[in-house]
């Protein structure tokens, strides 16, 4: 023993003088990650303060009666963001509604033996291409095409159930439910992605299990796969909701900015999102300064979103 | 010596309506590749039957098909006859689903789903829609898997946080819920200590008065504890240098163990016992 400790020790030491020039990137390395962190913390900050810094006259003017006001007049200089935060709400809450039955079918279907590898390769392909598609594209391509092209269809159901109040106005060129639709289609590869993967990852254990029970595929699915995967379906969820509560280009061009909250999905509506793309332009004093209190008020609703990601998650974690 | 020769020593004990299941020369495949050759054996009611072998043999595989869960794996074949009562489990009109409720299964690794313990149990019986009373099924079937003193008060509390032991005797309550008439078991004690696995040997024993088991198990003693009956299967190479499972020998346990007619079985239980 006594005579190997010291050799030990003289190759500890000869290596360290050896891999010295190794031991300096280290260092580096250690040091442009700290910078990395503490700026990416610094400009959330910054971002952060700012939004309030400006907005702080708009909140001083119209505190929390921004939230419920519904007029927006430059020339009066009286501004309430309701019909946005409703828009941005029922625009999120009705392309969920199309796109997590959807997406967590389409990611079950692609999971569960039901297509041959042949054919699941390519649809979880294009669901890549879908989420690769910049909005502004969807934008473009629901006003000259989607829209027009269901606009039929919603006008007979307006005919037939026009007496719902949901859909009780004639649809026109832009309206919440047609871009809710794109939105819908944008989130969807989120979903499915997310979705899919927790399928996958669950153990196929779990699986024998419920078929050596008598379940059929469906039982094994519906009440054993998808209750197990549930975190992850919630969050690709969430994350989906994020995006939609967020996204700005595509609704800008579709949602058809009209500043009223209206019960109808069929008339033109506007997002929290949509109004600043509109009005970042021209904005300057409290109209400015009332563009940041929205600002603001869309930086909370996505904090929120995520943090009852988290929650909701970390929920369902306990229960695995 | 023909591998496949029928257990002539224990007619006594089969009669034909004695017979659960009737395993008739099959063969089972994957692929093209043959995993399993011949095989020959009846399993009387009642009776704990154990498949030993050493690893490779086709033991799970052959299991798998006793409740036709290798037709989840695709490219599983099955040649030959296996019936269960008289019937043919891979008759066309027979429903798979029908035939797991019927022939229930425990697996190696213990799989509770990520539910509460209570709902592990109910589980299968929901599925089936049943009518009845289900706190007392769920009492039932804990009693009956020696496992409700320790869980009757965290009933709600997630099957995922029992202890490995714990876990494995849910899965044979949650088992035992569906009113199997026949028991598959692969492996069950494997991964569990040796008190938990004498927990649930001692289950086995109260279990067979109710139902048939069938238990893969790679532990000789275990094997001469619980079974009545003791198949031992080897795999032997082809020509072609793939290797198949085939079954050796199949008779009472205490022939197996202390007189087995084949040179196999005596080298592979005797290897075990040291
Ligand atoms: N899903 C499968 N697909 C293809 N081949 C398989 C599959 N499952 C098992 N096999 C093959 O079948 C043969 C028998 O496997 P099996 O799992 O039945 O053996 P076993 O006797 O249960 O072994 P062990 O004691 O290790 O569990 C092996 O050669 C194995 O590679
Ligand atoms: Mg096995």
């Amino acid at each position: 023993m006594t005579s190997i400790s010291p050799g030990s020790e003289e190759t500890l030491i000869d290596s360290s003088i050896k891999f010295q020039p190794e031991r300096l990137i280290n260092q580096i390395f250690r040091w442009v990650t700290i910078v990395m962190a503490v700026s990416v913390g610094v400009i959330l900050l910054w971002i952060t303060y700012s939004l309030l810094q400006i907005a702080l006259p708009a909140i001083q003017a119209f505190g929390l009666g921004f939230l419920t006001n519904s007029t927006w007049n430059p020339v009066e200089e009286i501004y309430g963001t309701f019909p946005q935060i409703y828009g941005t709400i029922l625009s999120a809450f009705l392309a969920l509604l199309f796109a997590v039955p959807l997406g967590v079918g389409v990611a079950v279907f692609l999971t569960e033996n039901f297509l041959p590898p042949k054919v699941v390769t390519p649809i979880a392909f294009i669901m890549e291409l879908l989420a690769a598609i910049p909005s502004v594209v969807y934008g473009l391509w629901g006003i000259f095409v989607f829209l027009p092209a269901i606009r039929p269809a919603l006008q007979v159901i307006n005919k037939a159930f026009g007496w719902i109040p949901f859909f009780s106005t004639v649809p026109g060129g832009r309206h919440l439910f047609g871009a809710s639709l794109v939105l819908a289609i944008m989130i969807l590869p989120t979903i499915v992605a997310i979705s899919r993967d927790t399928m996958t990852s669950l153990p196929p254990q779990l699986r024998q299990g419920a078929y050596g029970l008598g379940a059929t595929r469906w039982e094994t699915i519906t009440r054993v796969l998808v209750p197990a995967g549930l975190s992850g379906i919630i969050g690709s969820v969430m994350l989906a909701l994020g995006r939609a509560v967020g996204e700005t280009m595509a609704l800008a061009m579709l949602v058809g900015n009209a500043n009223k909250a209206n019960i109808s999905w069929f008339s033109p509506a506007s997002t929290i999102a949509s109004l600043i793309a509109n009005q970042f332009g021209e904005a300057s004093g409290l109209q400015k300064s009332s563009l940041f209190y929205g600002a603001l008020i869309l930086m909370i609703l996505t904090l929120l979103v995520n943090i009852l990601a988290q929650m909701i998650v970390g929920r369902f974690q306990q229960v695995e | 010596m023909n591998p496949s020769t029928r257990p002539s020593s224990t007619s006594d004990t089969l009669t034909n309506d004695n017979i659960v299941i009737r395993t008739e020369n099959v063969s089972i495949f994957y692929g093209a590749f043959q995993a399993v050759r011949n095989v020959f054996l009846d399993v009387p009611k009642h009776n704990v039957v154990a498949l030993i072998g050493p690893s490779g043999c086709g033991k799970s595989t052959l299991l798998r098909c006793y409740n036709r869960l290798n037709d989840l794996i695709p490219g599983a074949r099955v040649e030959g006859k296996i019936s269960y009562q008289g019937v043919d489990l891979y008759d066309p009109k027979i429903d798979p689903v029908e035939v797991r409720r019927r022939i229930g299964m425990v697996f190696q690794k213990a799989n509770p789903f990520p539910k509460s313990i209570y709902e592990n149990v109910a589980f299968g019986a929901r599925i089936n829609g049943f009518k009845g009373n289900m706190d007392e099924l769920v009492e039932r079937s804990l009693r009956g898997a020696a496992l409700w003193d320790e869980v009757k008060d965290k009933l709600k509390e997630s099957g995922l946080s029992l202890s490995g032991g714990q876990q494995q005797r849910l899965c044979i309550a949650r088992t035992i819920a569906i009113e199997p008439e026949v028991i598959l078991m692969d492996e069950p004690c494997s991964a569990l200590d040796p008190i938990s696995t004498l927990r649930v040997e001692d289950l086995m024993h109260e279990l067979k008065k109710r139902f048939t088991i069938i238990i893969v198990t790679h532990n000789m003693q275990q094997a001469s504890r619980v079974a009545d009956m003791t198949a031992f299967f080897n795999a032997e190479a082809t020509e072609g240098g793939s290797r198949f499972g085939y079954l050796v020998e199949y008779d009472k346990t205490y022939n197996i163990f202390n007189s087995p007619k084949q040179q196999a079985t005596q080298d592979y239980v005797s290897g075990r016992f040291g």
